[in-house]
Formats: C-alpha cells, structure tokens, sequence
C-alpha cells in the first residue's frame, strides 16, 4: 500500500494546498485500493473515470491557488444519496436502474467544496438494517477479522456497512453516511473509525431516498474526529429545499475540536448499563470514564429513566413513516415493474419482487400501526413515549454538557448471526436510538480492541444543535485511547 | 394482541404487497414478535403527555405560492419503465 493512503483527510489536505501531491495521484492511489479490496463488496457503483475527471479540475483550481474546503479530497457516497447522472439504488432491487436527473443537496455542498467521487457505497436496503445483509446487492464484509475465527468474515455493521468498510479498509479518504437509528454509529464503532450523527436538521434531507422522516439525518464517517468535523462543516447548513432543515449556526468544528474537556461536566445514563452488557464493554466504557475524568472533566451520574422504552417507540415510528415514505415506490415513474392484470396487481407484483424481506416486514408493520383502529393505540401513544424520551434528555443537560455511552452492545458479528429473529437484531440499536428519537447530535469514537481483537467504540452526546461539545469530548476521548489499530488487509496492504 | 393470517393478508393488501400463501404463515410469525416487543409501551403512563412529532420545536416554513421550478418533462419521465408522449403509461383501468 502506498502512503498517499496512510494520509489522514486532514494531511491529505494540507498536502494539496502545498502542491506536495495531487488529486489525480492520490485518487488514482485510492482506485487501485478500490480494485484491491473489491471482495469486500463494499461498493455498488465505482466511478473510477468520474472520479479522474473531478481529480484533473481540483489539480487545475488548486494550481491557481483556488479550491475549496475539500478540494481534491476523494469520497465515497453511502448509495442512499441521489447523484446527478450516476445510477442510486438504496441497495434495493425496486430501484433498478434509476439515474437520478438530480443530485442531493449534501453531496451538491461536498462537490461545490472540490470534492472527488469515488463511488456508491453499500447498505442495508433503504436504511433498514444493522449489518448491511439486507442488501440486495448481498452483504458487505468488514475488513477487521477476530484473532479467535480469523475465516470467518464478519458484518461492518449497518446501515451504512458499506460506507464503515471502505473508510476502514482504506479504499476511501472518508465517506457519507445516514443514520435513522444508529446507521452511523454502530458501523462505525463495528469498523474501528469515527462516525458524526448531527442534530437533526443540521444536514438537508433533499435528494436523499426517504426512511423515517422525522429521523433520518446524514453524517460523515472518517478516520479521524478532525476528518469528521471538516466533512460535516461542508456537508452541514440550511436548506430550503428541506422544510425541516435547521438555520442555527454551528460552531466552527475545527476551531472546537482541541479546547479539552477540562471543566466539562460529562454524564453517566444509568439505564445504560443493561442487563447481559458484554464486560468488555462495560470496561471500555469505564476506561472512557477515567479518561475523561483525567483530562479534567467532572463525571456525573444521570438517570433517563425511559430509555428502556426506546426501541419499542422507535420500532413503530420508523417502521409508520417508512410505510408511507415507500408508498412512492409503485412501478410507474422509476425502477421496477413487474406486470399484473390491472393497476391494483401490478403495483402489488412489483411491490412483493422489488422490496426483500425486511422492508415488508417494516411496510407492514407500519401500515397496521397507521391503520383505522389502533393508530392511537400504536403510532400515537409511541409519539407520546418519544416526547418522554426527549424530557428525560432536556433534563439531563440541565445538569451536564455531554453525555458518555457505549454506541454498541457488541463488537462486530459474524454474517449470518442475529438473523433467527428481527427483534435480536433490532437490540443492536439500543444505545443509539435514544438520541435520534430526541433529535441530539452523537458521535462514535474507537476506544479499543476486545478480546478477540474487534474494535469497539464509544458515543458521546450532546445538546440539540451543541456539535462543537461533541467533537470537543470525542477528539478528547480520541487522543486519550490513541487508537492506531489497523485491520490485518491494512497492515499487510 | 396477535394478528392471524386473515389481518395479515388484509394489511398486505392495504400495503399493496401481494404476500404469497406460502409466505403468510412467515410473515405473521415475524410481525408477532414484532408487535409482542412493541406492546411493552403500554406499560408507560402518557396520560397529559402531547405527542412528538418534530424534535426541533421549528414551525414549518411558508414561502410565497409560486412556481419554482420545473419545465423539463423529459426529465421527471427519463426513469419511467413505460412512458409515451410525456406522459407515464399504466395499465388500463378503464374497461
């Protein structure tokens, strides 16, 4: 492996502005890597001559001393983003062959910023999962292997697997992601790199395929907290193509990163420690606790006493919006169509052969819990349990700045595991979902290796809109564990 | 309460997802476990609690009631599976 690939976004960066290298070397370094790893099917769509072509005309701004704030920084796209001209499938077969005429307003803001695109990364289908199996295009293999089962290939987590991937395995600078649940948080802490859920709003939602609306929020996922923070400050800012993005201003991320979190008041949530929490992470989670409270930081014991509630009120809600989200999908204006009869059946036929198994299963669960007759019992009274969850945040940064979880319950599984039993791998989700019900912005960071050799992350919350204590604590809890572990395909390149 | 196949089948039809025979008995056991991990809401009190619906507290935003874009026919229909004059085709439902 070349050491183009050891740059860090940040030096890769500074690297360009000085003219000490290129956008066509160093994406040219990253196509071969694309090639070299393409086993790990991480990608759906490489667009290797695209990315060339972006490459030369960030050389030629970059030349005469112009260029944005990534300008001839390669990227991979999670393949939920529509991008102008290059085909976008949500990893789902209903989607054949749509080119989006459109390019999402997120990945409009990163080219504007001289960005390179390097490809589509893969999914879980439409978001829908913790693993990236769901995937039509089949499942993506995390590049970290455990020292126990060294053959046996493992999830990179979900849903945005594809994007954790190609960050860890190194065949992108950095990517996009999105996270309804927990999508960028759990890959992230899976794959052993750093992963930023903004506050809800924060990113627009324009051009990007349609979960859970009231959840749905992009991110960036990269190697380091100073490559996240300089993504999202460029991916970030208000839009009014999006009736929900946000106008308040955000801190300037890099200006945030380094203040330390001396003085810092971090919470401990209780409800967190469950039952059967692997005591690896509950000793991990300890150790961010030293870390922080050795850097200077005041730890304080807090309680959310409905957490245990969340993930019921999320497995209504997402399931509710995604059943009208995916109404949309009817084999008339794009992708597949599998004829029938009348109207009624070839929308019914295309419909039962586009969406695979989970996402029917979440159509269904949300139309039966929209329906006449028990919309108040479900959809209703989990809105009700959702405006608890919030107050229980609301009052818990009365008290506190940030708060300290673990992000996953385990390290990464093997494929194939957790799969007897959607609610199993529902659970995955338990740390995360709390705060995207609430809207707050979050962070994984890598704190370490288990036993077996599998990299676990922590997460740090904050206030709505507070990204610069997020990225504060996390660049914190970032310098402190040091983390410089790489997976053997790395290593040996 | 747990949904039989007769529900089952009725909510595919509200969905337009035809759920074949062989499948139904699947899908209800899966939507089961579902709903039975879900219905853990009702132990939690809500009486007086309003409804969330947006985490930001924003009110939607009103702009002025004029086109803003569109114009490019061509495009909206370029990813049509069928489409014929600048219009989608669908199979008839008028007899």
């Amino acid at each position: 492996m070349t050491d183009l690939l050891d740059l860090s976004l940040a030096e890769a960066k500074a690297k360009l502005a000085a003219k000490d290298i290129s956008s066509t070397e160093l994406t040219k370094a990253y196509i071969a890597r694309m090639e070299a790893t393409s086993a790990l099917n991480a990608y759906i769509t490489t667009t290797p001559d695209k990315a060339l072509q972006m490459a030369e005309q960030a050389d030629a701004r970059l030349a005469k001393g112009e260029g944005g704030a990534l300008e001839g920084i390669p990227l991979a796209i999670k393949d939920l983003f529509c991008t102008e001209g290059v085909p976008t499938t949500a990893a789902s077969h209903i989607l054949d062959g749509f080119i989006p005429p459109y390019e999402s307003t997120v990945t409009t803001n990163l080219w504007n910023a001289g960005a390179v695109l390097l490809g589509k990364t893969n999914l879980d289908e439409f978001a829908m999962g913790s693993s990236n199996v769901t995937s039509y295009y089949g499942p993506v293999e995390n590049p970290w292997r455990s020292t126990d089962e060294p053959d046996k290939k493992r999830v990179p987590g979900g849903s945005s697997g594809g994007s954790a991937a190609v960050v860890a395995a190194r065949s992108a600078l950095a990517a996009t992601g999105t996270d309804t649940g927990g999508s960028i948080r759990q890959p992230a802490s899976f794959s052993g790199i750093v992963g930023i859920k903004p506050t809800y709003g924060r990113c627009s939602r324009w051009g990007i395929v349609a979960f859970a609306s009231s959840l749905d929020q992009a991110g960036p996922m990269a190697r380091t907290v100073e490559d996240a923070s300089i993504l999202l400050q460029t991916m970030a800012g208000h839009d009014p193509k999006d009736s929900t993005s946000a106008g308040e201003p955000m801190a300037d991320l890099s200006a945030a990163l380094d203040q330390g979190v001396r003085g810092m008041r971090i919470g401990v949530p209780a409800e967190y420690k469950v039952e059967g929490l692997p005591e690896e992470i509950s000793k991990v989670w300890q150790q961010g606790i030293d870390w922080l409270k050795a850097e200077g930081a005041e730890i304080v014991d807090i309680s959310l006493p409905h957490t245990k509630y969340a993930l019921a009120t999320y497995y209504i809600i997402a399931p509710a919006e995604a059943s009208s989200n995916l109404a949309r999908y009817d084999g008339v204006r794009y992708g597949l169509r599998v004829d029938g009869d009348s109207l009624a059946e070839m929308y019914a036929n295309t419909r039962a052969e586009g969406f695979g198994d989970e996402v029917q299963r979440r159509v269904l669960i949300g139309t039966y819990v929209l329906s006449a007759g028990y919309y108040d019992a479900y959809y209703l009274k989990a809105q009700k349990v959702r405006a608890l969850l919030r107050r229980d945040f609301d009052q818990a940064f009365e008290t506190v700045d940030a708060i300290l979880t673990p992000t996953a319950p385990s390290d990464a599984f093997a494929i194939g595991e957790n799969e007897d039993d959607p609610v199993k791998m529902y659970l995955q989700d338990v740390f995360t979902v709390p705060a995207s019900l609430a809207g707050l912005p979050g962070i994984s960071v890598p704190a370490g290796l288990s036993a077996r050799g599998l990299p676990m992350g922590l997460q740090v919350l904050g206030r709505m809109f507070d990204e610069g204590s997020v990225v504060r604590v996390g660049r914190a809890l970032e310098r402190a564990a040091d983390f410089s572990a790489v997976p053997a395909m790395v290593r040996e390149g | 309460m747990s949904l039989d196949k007769a529900t089952v089948a009725s909510i595919a039809n509200l969905a337009r997802i035809k759920v074949p025979d062989d499948r139904l008995e699947a899908m209800v056991g899966d939507l089961n476990a579902i709903l039975g991990f879900v219905e853990q809401l009702d132990e939690v009190d809500t009486s007086g609690v309003e409804p969330l619906a947006s985490v930001t507290g924003h009110t939607l935003p009103q702009r002025e009631d004029a086109v803003t874009d569109g114009g490019y026919q061509a495009r909206v229909t370029a990813n049509a599976p069928e489409s014929a004059h600048g219009f989608f085709v669908v199979p008839k439902v008028v007899e």
